[in-house]
């Protein structure tokens, strides 16, 4: 399953860098890879539609959310966890 | 250039029925937002905003009128009718000929197509009402404004979304003062508080789900509201040979576009737009007291905004007051301009400056005084308000006690 996750996050975060899957490591920050406030919350909604999940987040403090979104590998960890905890 | 001057003011929005009633609200600090009472609203995330309540429409309209107004159109009038009900003018002749309507609106008539959509697509009904379209066309209220008045000028509706009042009232400024019409009514007017006008904001991720901050540390976004505000705009002498009241002049207007983003608010675009409405009213940094802020209460708004009006204004911003009423009666989009400068009309008329409440920790980006929860006796005889909307189009208009 987490594999999976961690694959389909990395799709949909390299479509809105408007990169390949395998030009994105897990160290890179949405910054790094050129992902504005606009892509982000494109991301956020193709993550929600793809996982049927809800991501806490609000653009005016992402800092503040709980979902943590400080590089790739960050983003598919706070996930992961979303869905666990959702499904349950 | 012909000197333009406001002899009548009307609104309907979160903090009341007139504009009166509004000023109350402002000079108490009142918060017009509160829980949605619409359809759906258990489907929604943000279930807040400032909802104009209390307005029964059967009241004001007949069953044939409302066949063809819309929550806005009906916003819209009520408003038009006590602002010229205020001016005391009556139109015939050669002034009904040149007097018309601009007014702003960035979604029209959103409660129709709502309510409409849900018709054929939720409940599968093969037919709707045959005035769907005149109902619900952005130029309805514009239109209705113009057969109930007899306005028979330049009549059109601008759409710059959260500009679009801002746009109206600066083209009809533009049109009394060439010359063109001794008299416009403008303004706007915003029905957005709909199941899917508050969903379509949702998606975008900068509402709050408790309130509007604006300019305080903790803000979290904005919160939606609706209503309308329409004003008569009038030919200076025009004005003084009928002995009308003049409530305020508007000495000046700009509009720039950002040329940037579809949505991030821009420094050069909203500098350029608030120098160019001082540049074109002749009007010094100094001699402004009060600016009335777009003041959204998003992080991206409010720190631009504030950083914009220190690069402007130098050290004059130290002694300006700059609040944002969007706490009180929510983010009316296309009609929130109108709303807004009634404001600024207390402010020039009546030396009270409408508070930015809900303040509750400083920001150092946003360092002005924002007249924080409480509304303060001042005299200013200058007032800038700002608008600056989504696409990057920014309009902004400056206005004189006379």
């Amino acid at each position: 399953m987490s594999d999976s996750v961690s694959e389909k996050v990395i799709e949909i975060i390299a479509e809105q860098a408007l990169l390949e899957p395998s030009e994105v490591a897990l160290d890179q920050s949405l910054e790094d890879l050129g992902v504005d406030s606009l892509g982000l919350v494109e991301a956020i909604f193709a993550i929600e539609e793809t996982f049927d999940i809800q991501v806490p987040f609000n653009a005016n403090e992402p800092e503040k959310s709980d979902f943590d979104i400080s590089s790739v590998s960050a983003i598919i960890a706070a996930v992961t966890a979303l869905i666990a905890e959702q499904a349950a | 250039m012909r000197r333009v001057v406001i002899t009548g003011a009307g609104t309907i929005n979160a903090l009341g029925a007139s504009v009166p009633e509004t000023m109350i609200a402002m000079q108490e600090g009142r918060n017009g937002i509160g829980p949605l009472e619409i359809r759906d609203v258990e489907r929604l995330s943000i279930r807040i905003g400032g909802q104009v309540r209390g307005f029964v429409p059967e009241d004001h309209f007949n069953r044939q009128q409302l066949a063809l107004y819309d929550r806005f159109t009906q916003f819209t009038l009520m408003a038009a009718n006590e602002a010229l009900a205020q001016s005391g003018l009556e139109f015939s002749g050669a002034l009904a000929a040149e007097a018309g309507v601009v007014l702003g609106t960035a979604g029209g008539g959103l409660n129709t197509w709502d309510e409409n959509y849900r018709m054929v697509y939720e409940e599968g009904k093969n037919r709707v009402h045959p005035f769907v379209v005149p109902k619900l066309m952005n130029n309805a209220a514009a239109s209705h404004v113009s057969m109930t008045h007899n306005l028979k000028g330049p009549t059109f509706t601008v759409a710059t979304a959260c500009a679009s009042s801002n746009h109206a009232m600066g083209q009809a400024f533009q049109l009394v003062r060439s010359g063109a019409s001794r008299v416009m009514l403008a303004g706007g007017s915003e029905a957005m508080l709909t199941f899917g006008g508050v969903k379509a904001w949702e998606g975008l991720r900068v509402m709050s789900k408790d309130a509007c901050r604006p300019f305080s540390a903790n803000r979290n976004g904005m919160v939606q509201g609706e209503g309308a505000a329409v004003f008569v705009l009038e030919d200076y002498e025009h004005a003084r040979a009928r002995g009308a009241e003049i409530l305020a002049e508007i000495s000046g207007f700009s509009m720039t576009s950002d040329a940037a983003d579809i949505v991030m608010p821009s420094r050069q675009g909203a500098s350029r737009a608030i120098s160019g409405a001082l540049k074109d009213a002749r009007m010094s940094t100094a001699e402004v007291g009060y600016i009335n802020a777009h003041g959204t209460g998003t992080a991206a708004n409010d720190k631009t905004e504030c950083a914009v009006v220190s690069d402007v204004f130098g050290a004059d911003a130290d002694r300006l007051m700059i609040s944002s009423t969007k706490s009180m009666h929510g983010h009316v989009i296309g009609g929130t301009g109108a709303i807004e400068l009634i404001a600024c009309l207390m402010a020039l008329r009546d030396g009270i400056i409408a508070p930015t409440i809900n303040y509750e920790e400083p920001d150092p980006e946003c360092a002005l005084d924002v007249v924080p929860n409480t509304a303060r006796e001042a005299k200013v005889s200058a007032v800038l308000s700002n608008a600056f909307a989504f696409g990057g189009l920014n309009a902004v208009l400056a206005l004189r006690a006379v």
